[in-house]
């Protein structure tokens, strides 16, 4: 029973929510010796794995940090470029750690901005008369679930697939944004959602469904 | 009244809480602004900004769908008084073409322990907020309406009535996938 994240769109489209709940981490560490048996490429501020799958190293991994020194960009934290460390025979044996490139709030709002015109295509698409829009999006590793209120408010839950009782968990955190944001005089409508007290609330729910069900919400 | 168990079983508070809180809101409104005129539509604002807020909570709770007629609609605002002021109002008045119909309040905890002064008697309007609020909920929900006081126990009517007429259906603003 995992619950990775819960999205909010607002009528017109923009993300004003989100809460990252139990996302996995997948990051490995390993010793290397010259010359490496990986390929790496720039590109997109980060530096990738194109080729060369092994011990849990997988393809699109963006490397994290050379001995155990972070990067940002292309670049270590101590000035030096990593491909130069990379490339100097001197420098091995080298650690280095390898993971699933984080998202960051730009592309969580990009992503979330596609969603809406998705959601739309979908009932325009459909070979039935009213129909709505996207409700569930299935792949082979997680379910995305969306609940539209009559407000035009969107509501997404990103869990595992096998996960049960996500529509009446969607209504529930329909209940807890009418209360905890709506309800705040100082929240104001179609804004991004900075209320402690729903946060709070989101986090418990969440935390119960994953531990005893939805039956007991 | 904060969501507790059950969808209507809401915590609730005395109406006189509510009476006097909104009391002291009108009163200090009313000394804020000269002119009765910008008072009422204070009051107006007020409900409206409650209503496109206070809707959410009440699709959330009463979990109701979309409106396919103004019958529904007044059917809909019945429950909410009695969700949110726990009165039953009687519905009513309806014109002919079905547009347009009446809220008709007993007893209205906002007014209950309310006289107006003779200089505000025939101009203010008390509970211009509950008009202000009803046109705001609808708003939200993409229904056009104008709703005003034709009759206020204030003023000596027998019931407050509002009434509430639908101009048109905000067919822009319909999200994707409800229309």
């Amino acid at each position: 029973m995992v619950i990775y994240g819960v999205y909010i769109v607002s009528k017109s489209g923009g993300l004003i929510f989100n809460h990252d709940h139990n996302v996995p981490k997948y990051e490995t560490e390993k010793t290397f010796s010259y010359p490496l048996d990986i390929k790496l490429i720039y590109q997109n501020k980060s530096i990738v794995v194109v080729f060369g799958q092994r011990d849990n190293i997988n393809v699109g991994n963006v490397l994290l940090a050379v001995n155990g020194i972070a990067i940002t960009n292309r670049q270590l934290d101590d000035g030096r470029d990593v491909f130069d460390v990379i490339e100097n025979k001197e420098n091995y044996p080298l650690n280095l750690k390898f993971g699933r490139p984080k998202m960051t709030t730009n592309e969580k709002i990009f992503l979330a901005s596609m969603f809406y015109p998705l959601f739309a295509i979908a009932s325009q698409l459909s070979p039935e008369p009213k129909s709505s829009g996207i409700e569930v999006l299935e792949a082979d590793k997680f379910k995305l679930h969306c609940f539209q209120t009559l407000t035009g408010v969107k509501f997404m839950v990103v869990a595992e697939r096998t996960q049960a009782g996500m529509e009446i968990l969607l209504k529930k955190i329909y209940e807890l944004y009418a209360d905890y944001a709506l309800k705040n005089p100082f929240y104001s409508l179609e804004m991004p959602i900075r209320c402690e007290l729903f946060d709070t609330h989101l986090q418990a729910l969440l935390d119960q469904v994953e531990k005893s069900g939805i039956t007991n919400v | 009244m904060s969501r507790q168990g059950s969808k209507f079983d809401m915590k609730k508070v005395n109406s006189e809480l509510v009476t006097l809180t909104y009391g002291t809101l009108v009163a200090q409104i009313v000394k804020d602004y000269e002119n009765v005129d910008d008072v009422n539509r204070q009051l107006d604002r007020i409900g409206y900004n409650m209503g496109v807020r206070l809707i959410e909570d009440f699709l959330a709770k009463s979990g109701s769908g979309r409106c396919l007629d103004l019958r529904d609609t007044a059917d809909k605002i019945q429950t909410a008084f009695h969700m949110y002021l726990g009165i039953s109002v009687g519905i009513g008045g309806w014109s002919p073409a079905g547009d347009e119909f009446a809220i008709t309040i007993d007893s209205n905890p906002l007014t209950d322990l309310v006289e107006l002064p003779d200089e505000l008697r025939t101009t203010l309007k008390y509970c211009g907020v509950l008009c202000g609020a009803i046109r705001g909920a609808l708003e939200m929900v993409q229904l056009e309406v104008q709703c005003w006081i034709s009759q206020d126990q204030l003023k000596g009517d027998a019931n407050t009535e509002l009434r509430v007429k639908f101009i048109r259906k905000l067919e822009d603003a319909v999200p994707a996938g409800e229309d």
